[in-house]
């Protein structure tokens, strides 16, 4: 089963959390912190699997990872997942939050924590694989879209600002996430591993 | 990209007010988010962020407690405190707005709400309760998103104890006409089953309904809990076997909508479901495996594209096929495929390589052969993740002859690593392997050395520790012991001298360890020299105060050799004294009381040369401590305690058991084979608590190897060596094997004459570099192909000799000759039941004796041939009748398997007299009073002894053959006697009863009737005859079953006759017997045994006398309990033996037998609360008779 699925940037900034196991509060920041401490020295040119770190379960998991421009996305799986199955799912993770979010940032995983979290729920329940098929999840994501413009514009404001941000000059805009990070001037760096 | 990065940013705070102005009030709560974004964006320094968000988390408490806080400012202040936490910052006042904002939010706010409590709340948590009606309310909602957002929750955090409350409506929802919300409560369920398996048993039928469904999302949703079930219990379900091969071949036909496909691979994760629950049925079942081949070979076939997928999909199948029945065809593709993933360019198909060669590498050494090459390339990988699973392949293929080059390459890698993890694992494998297989003590102590200097703190402390005891218990071999003790001695010596200073805490405690107890074997090194350099450690200031007390010890240990040498040495010994006196004085002032003590401990101990031999001995022998771990002598205090009305002690699981019991709701017991693993339990803890007390006691014991065994190991879940002597292997071995080993230094491609060119790995001109590989190649693959030799020709393994083999293996391949060895068991049996004999028949037995002696071998033989029973015709009538004319009855239980000769009954041996117990249950013979007192009276005369007509063998030919007891005569008149004897059969106890008519006339209307109130008696036949012929014999039997455990139960009955012309008569029966007739040997391995054991929950401990104590206790304890009883010996690991039984047709009994002071410390257990009393009784018995 997945044990957690997280997604940082090139810095460890947290862009979404969940855990399918509970730990403490503490454990969860250690989780993250040392998933990012792994993952983030990894070589473009070396494979997406990784041993999980003490605190996520040892050699019995595996932590299984893509980088896209400026995000990690990490799923922690045990040992019965299938590791390419799972690079894919990851794949149709952010192909799916490209659909959804025309042309997906990371701007766009901060403003709607809570609709990356719900297009995550229509694909993983409970750790497990729930819909692979992005039409699916699309439809689904739809449907409880409608509901929401209809009920007008709160959450709809980001989304436009967003969109506006992504609308004024950007000529080329690569398949995925592709702009850049916005707590790109935070110092002191270690001090948040 | 950096550009774009500053746009964003600048723009940011622009377009957020312009959104500020157009949405006037409303929109003031979005900004609050997007206000909190741009600060933190703007922080400099984490303090600051820290700051930032605690003001941040004061804001929204006082929005939250505001009654004025509409529900939709709440769900804005939501979406904020869930930012917070994924910083990390906790925003506990929130979760209870979280639940009332999605009991009464509208639909939007709703799932706000559910978001935030699944993100909040774990499953444990307390306010979770009141989510209970919210869930139950939108469950029955007639929106379609609130039911979805419901069960979302449901499955993913819901309170186990709430489960029966809700799981109606959920299963409803299973027959719900929309797809999404079937597929939801599915997996719904599939949560319930995995934290509460018994409350969803009842709908496993609709689980099945589920697979059937026709949107392939439930189905594929219903593979999750198939997947998971299969798992616990694989036989229950091979009969779908058949619906997933359909259901696998039309996925893999394409006959799914094309939307399921990715990148034009049908539905490939559904695929891999399927796979995973088809290795699970094939496993060990050949006729289910049989019919997964063609769907097998079709999605090979299929996945041919070049993705990703496609190969995640062959993977699985490469697991499949080499987990199910082996199929030549399939195993060739399958390799096929291996080879392709190994000598994959692409980084994550040479990952998955090595794990499937891994995977298969014990079954298929050849495959490992074949790449050898890629694999020492992998060995030398820039991705670190390539090279561990290369040292783990590595791991898998160790022998006596390659493992100081593979452990070079592990502490090669382990002296770069740094990551925790991998060290200590890695760590626990080079000492297992430095164990079983180390060519030498130079070597051994070395690699144990630099275990302990790279493991550091961070490896499994059993480490040193079976170091030590290893060191310590020692071998058969007093001068091995001795030279490596030496070698370990004079290496750490030389290491303090140098630089002791990095030596981590464990490696120092080691060190101290084994010089205190062992530096006096040198002879050349003066006890001054090594206290001297314990005391400079203890002055150093990094070592750790519990390490000091190691070292105090040690010192401590010492001090004699250097105040004993006072005498012969001189002046250097003195130092030595005095040496200690200043180290004990210096630290008897410490503040460190456990050190304190130690220092005056010494203090004493120095001044007092004959309490210190006393208080420490040299040389003691190890084990001859005894420490009394069943603390029986508290005894007489807790039997006190008890008088005075004390609650009896109840192991901590007992208790838990029984206040689960008390609590939960359902009562009914957990299936007997419940199928946990080992592994599993210790991660879920849905089963019972007392799983999780239970297994961390019992690894303590008995299941430590295996277990051990287990976590180094790979999760195979048991692959079946299912390539035997004539299976798939040898085909391929023979003509590569051999060559391998011969050509070891010839370029690798010559020896792969099958392999295409693809394969083989390119090293046309050998030159230097690639010669190097060679030899590496040859040198870590040296071992496989000879021990693929071994299983080919079914030879033992291959001599080597185990260099660290404990002592305790002596009687673990006695028990096993014991158990296997059928000469020797009876043995035991006979010694047994002559001594009873003896006792019971007091003078008789040598006249007996001397009359075996006599016994012509002819007769023998007729006997030999009637208990070997294996042959179909037994001349018993005849030999019976001649012995009944030649001999007295006693000869009737004579038979010699070792073919006698009077030679051998002259040296009375036991076998002669009781041979023919062999068959014969040797216990002693309760149903036989009458017979015995007999026996006692007239046993001073032999030839008056026959005064019962010599029974002869009238059993019905069925029963011949089982293990049977003698006739024992039950009552006899003047025209009828009755003897009885109890047979036992594999599913009973059958009780014979052999009517014999004495008299001249035919006796009329014989009827017996049996009955016991504690057996279930069933009668097979003969229990009414209309006539008894003159001097015939007639049998009757009776099954009998018992139900509930009883140490010894009656059986009464009477027999009703009428003379032919007299009046009716009845002879009254009761015969005695014993739990041990109703018990039979269970038979199971070792992991099963521990699976059982731990669903047990009926205990008894006792302490009971061991026979032979100077000789090997255990194996000739076990063997006699195992003649006596019928009880399964299912291994010896050391001092411990792990035994089972089982009532007949009901519960099994485990016990744990451990020898332990003198005395057999005997642990049982059984899932029925009678049943280890009960044969505690009788383990008893059958020991003291001994």
């Amino acid at each position: 089963m997945i044990k957690a699925i997280l997604i940082f940037n090139n810095h460890g900034k947290p862009r979404l959390s969940k855990f399918y196991e509970h730990y403490s509060e503490d454990t969860e920041q250690q989780i993250i912190r040392e998933t990012f401490h792994l993952v983030s020295k990894r070589d473009e040119n070396v494979c997406n699997f990784l041993e999980g770190g003490i605190l996520i379960g040892g050699s019995d998991n595996k932590l299984i990872y893509r980088h896209y421009a400026t995000l990690y996305f990490v799923f922690c799986v045990d040992s019965s997942e299938s590791e390419l199955g799972i690079l894919d799912l990851i794949q149709v993770f952010v192909e799916t939050l490209d659909k959804c979010f025309e042309n997906v940032c990371e701007l766009d995983l901060i403003f709607h924590v809570d609709k990356v979290h719900n297009i995550l729920g229509e694909m993983v329940m409970g750790g497990m694989v729930l819909e692979t098929n992005m039409n699916e999840i699309i439809t689904q994501v739809d449907s409880q879209n409608k509901m929401e413009k209809s009920e007008a514009g709160i959450a709809g404001a980001p989304a436009r600002a967003v969109s506006a941000v992504k609308n004024m000059n950007l000529p080329e805009m690569p398949k995925n996430i592709n702009i850049g990070d916005i707590s790109i001037k935070v110092p002191n760096m270690p001090s948040f591993k | 990209m950096s550009d774009v990065v500053e746009r964003t940013l600048t723009a940011l705070p622009g377009l957020l007010s312009l959104d500020l102005q157009t949405g006037a009030g409303k929109l003031s709560s979005t900004s609050k988010l997007g206000n909190l974004i741009r600060s933190i964006t703007e922080l400099t320094s984490k303090h600051d962020e820290e700051k930032l968000i605690k003001r941040e988390l004061a804001a929204i408490k006082e929005q939250v407690s505001s009654p004025n806080t509409t529900m939709r400012q709440m769900k804005e202040t939501m979406v904020r405190s869930i930012y917070c936490e994924m910083l990390g910052y906790e925003a506990d006042f929130t979760y209870i707005h979280a639940i009332k904002l999605a009991q009464q939010g509208s639909v939007l706010e709703k799932r706000v709400g559910y978001l935030a409590v699944s993100l909040f709340l774990n499953e444990n948590h307390e306010l979770l309760l009141l989510l209970v009606n919210t869930v139950l309310k939108d469950l029955q909602s007639t929106n379609l998103i609130e039911v979805c957002m419901a069960l979302t929750v449901v499955s993913q955090i819901f309170p186990r104890d709430m489960i029966p409350a809700i799981l109606p409506l959920v299963e409803e929802k299973l027959n719900h006409p929309k797809e999404i919300i079937r597929r939801k409560a599915v997996q719904a369920l599939h949560k319930f089953y995995l934290i509460a398996p018994n409350q969803v048993q009842h709908i496993h039928s609709k689980f099945r309904k589920a697979l059937c469904d026709k949107d392939p999302g439930v189905m594929a949703a219903s593979l999750h809990i198939y997947l998971q079930m299969i798992k616990e219990s694989a036989d229950s379900y091979r009969d779908l076997a058949g619906s997933f091969v359909t259901i696998l071949k039309q996925v893999v036909g394409g006959k799914l909508p094309v939307d399921y496909n990715y990148h034009s691979v049908p539905a490939p994760w559904v695929q891999i479901q399927l796979l995973r629950i088809l290795a699970l049925l094939g496993k060990d079942d050949q006729s289910t495996s049989e019919l997964m081949y063609d769907v097998l070979d079709e999605s090979i076939r299929r996945a041919e594209i070049n993705h990703n997928i496609t190969y995640a999909i062959l993977f699985e199948c490469v697991k499949t096929i080499y987990t199910i029945h082996p199929k030549e065809e399939l195993l060739e593709k399958a390799a096929k495929c291996i080879g392709n993933f190994v000598l994959s360019p692409k980084i994550n198909l040479k990952y998955l390589g090595l794990k499937a060669l891994t995977y298969v590498v014990q079954q298929d050494a050849n495959l490992a052969l074949q790449h050898q090459m890629t694999i020492i390339e992998c060995l030398d990988h820039s991705d670190i993740i390539i090279k561990r699973e290369t040292l783990e392949l590595l791991f898998r293929i160790t022998n006596a002859q390659n493992v100081t080059v593979i452990v070079e390459k592990m502490l090669d890698f382990l002296r770069l690593c740094h990551e925790d993890y991998a060290i200590i694992d890695l760590v626990a494998k080079v000492a297992e392997l430095a164990e079983k297989y180390a060519p030498d003590n130079r070597w051994f102590i070395e690699t144990m050395s630099t275990i302990f200097t790279v493991g550091g703190e961070l490896m499994q402390p059993d480490i040193p520790s079976n170091f030590l005891r290893l060191l310590a218990e020692g071998s058969d071999s007093v001068e091995d012991d001795r030279l490596l003790r030496t070698y370990a001695v004079d290496s750490y010596v030389s290491l303090l001298q140098t630089n002791p200073t990095k030596l981590p805490q464990r490696f120092l405690q080691v060190i101290s360890w084994v010089l205190g107890e062992y530096s006096h074997l040198v002879d050349d090194l003066s006890p001054c020299l090594v206290i001297d350099l314990l005391v400079r450690l203890l002055e150093r200031p990094a070592v750790a105060s519990d390490t000091r007390s190691w070292v105090m010890t040690a010192v401590g240990k010492l001090s004699t050799g250097a105040g004993g040498g006072t005498g012969a040495g001189g002046g250097t010994a003195e130092g030595g004294a005095g040496l200690v006196q200043r180290v004990s004085q210096q630290h008897s002032s410490s503040l460190d009381t456990q050190l304190r003590q130690q220092a005056l401990e010494l203090q004493l101990l120095s001044q007092d040369p004959e309490l210190h031999t006393r208080v420490l001995p040299r040389g003691a022998v190890w084990g001859s401590l005894e420490v009394d771990s069943s603390l029986s002598f508290l005894d007489g205090f807790v039997s006190e305690a008890l008088a005075r009305g004390a609650a009896p002690y109840k192991p901590p699981h007992q208790r838990q058991e029984e206040l689960r019991q008390e609590k939960a709701l359902s009562l009914e017991p957990y299936a007997l084979s419940l199928p946990i693993s080992l592994s599993s339990c210790s991660i879920a803890d849905r089963q019972s608590p007392t799983l999780l007390s239970i297994s961390s006691g019992l690894s303590g014991n008995s299941t430590e190897l295996p277990h051990r065994a287990g976590s180094g190991s790979l999760k195979l879940e048991g692959v079946k060596r299912v390539w035997g002597k004539d299976g798939y292997l040898p085909q391929r071995e023979v003509p590569e094997g051999p060559s391998i080993l011969q050509e070891a230094s010839a370029p690798a491609p010559q020896t792969f004459p099958q392999q295409g060119g693809a394969l083989t790995p390119p090293s046309a001109d050998p030159s230097e570099e690639d010669r190097d590989k060679q030899q590496l190649a040859s040198s870590l693959f040296v071992g496989l192909s000879s021990h693929n030799s071994t299983c080919l020709m079914g030879k033992p393994e291959a001599p080597v000799p185990q260099r660290f083999r404990r002592k305790h293996k002596n009687t673990d391949s006695a028990s096993a000759s014991s158990s296997s060895d059928s000469s020797h068991s009876p043995h035991d049996a006979a010694n047994h039941f002559l001594y009873s004999s003896l006792l019971e028949e007091g003078p008789a037995s040598p006249i007996m004796l001397a009359q075996n002696s006599l016994a012509p071998p002819k007769r023998t033989e007729a006997n030999g041939t009637h208990t070997r029973g294996d042959t179909p015709v037994l001349p018993t009538a005849n030999g019976v009748a001649e012995v009944g004319d030649q001999e007295a009855p006693p000869s009737l239980t004579m038979a010699n398997e070792e073919a006698p000769s009077p030679g051998v009954g002259r040296h009375r041996d036991p076998p002669l007299l009781m041979g023919g117990m062999k068959l014969v249950q040797p216990c002693p013979p309760h149903p036989a009073p009458r017979a015995s007192t007999q026996s006692s009276a007239e046993g001073a005369d032999p030839p008056q002894l026959p005064e019962l007509p010599p029974e002869p063998d009238h059993l019905p030919p069925e029963l011949r053959n089982l293990p049977h007891s003698d006739m024992a005569p039950l009552a006899s008149d003047q025209s009828l006697s009755l003897s009885c004897c109890r047979v036992h059969r594999e599913d009973a106890l059958v009780l014979v009863l052999q009517m014999s008519n004495a008299c001249g006339a035919a006796l009329l209307d014989v009827s017996v009737e049996l009955q016991c109130h504690e057996l279930k008696v069933a009668s097979l036949r003969g229990n009414a005859l209309e006539s008894l012929p003159a001097q015939s014999v007639r049998v009757c039997w009776y099954t009998l079953l018992m139900e509930a455990p009883h140490t010894h139960v009656m059986v009464t009955g009477s027999v009703s006759y009428r003379e032919e012309s007299g009046p009716s008569h009845a002879l009254e029966i009761s015969s005695k017997l014993s739990l041990a007739d109703f018990l039979r040997p269970l038979v199971l391995s070792t992991e099963e045994y521990g699976k059982l054991w731990l669903s047990l929950s009926q205990d008894v401990k006792q302490n009971l006398t061991l026979l032979d104590p100077d000789g090997d206790p255990l194996c000739s304890s076990l063997s006699v309990l195992k003649d006596k009883l019928q009880l399964h010996v299912v291994d010896i690991i050391g001092s411990e033996g792990i035994v089972a039984c089982k009532l007949l047709q009901g519960a099994p009994c485990l016990l744990h037998c451990r020898v332990h002071a003198g005395a057999l410390a005997v642990w049982l257990r059984s899932p029925v609360p009678g049943l280890p009393d009960c044969l505690l009784y009788h383990l008893q018995r059958a020991l003291q008779e001994r």
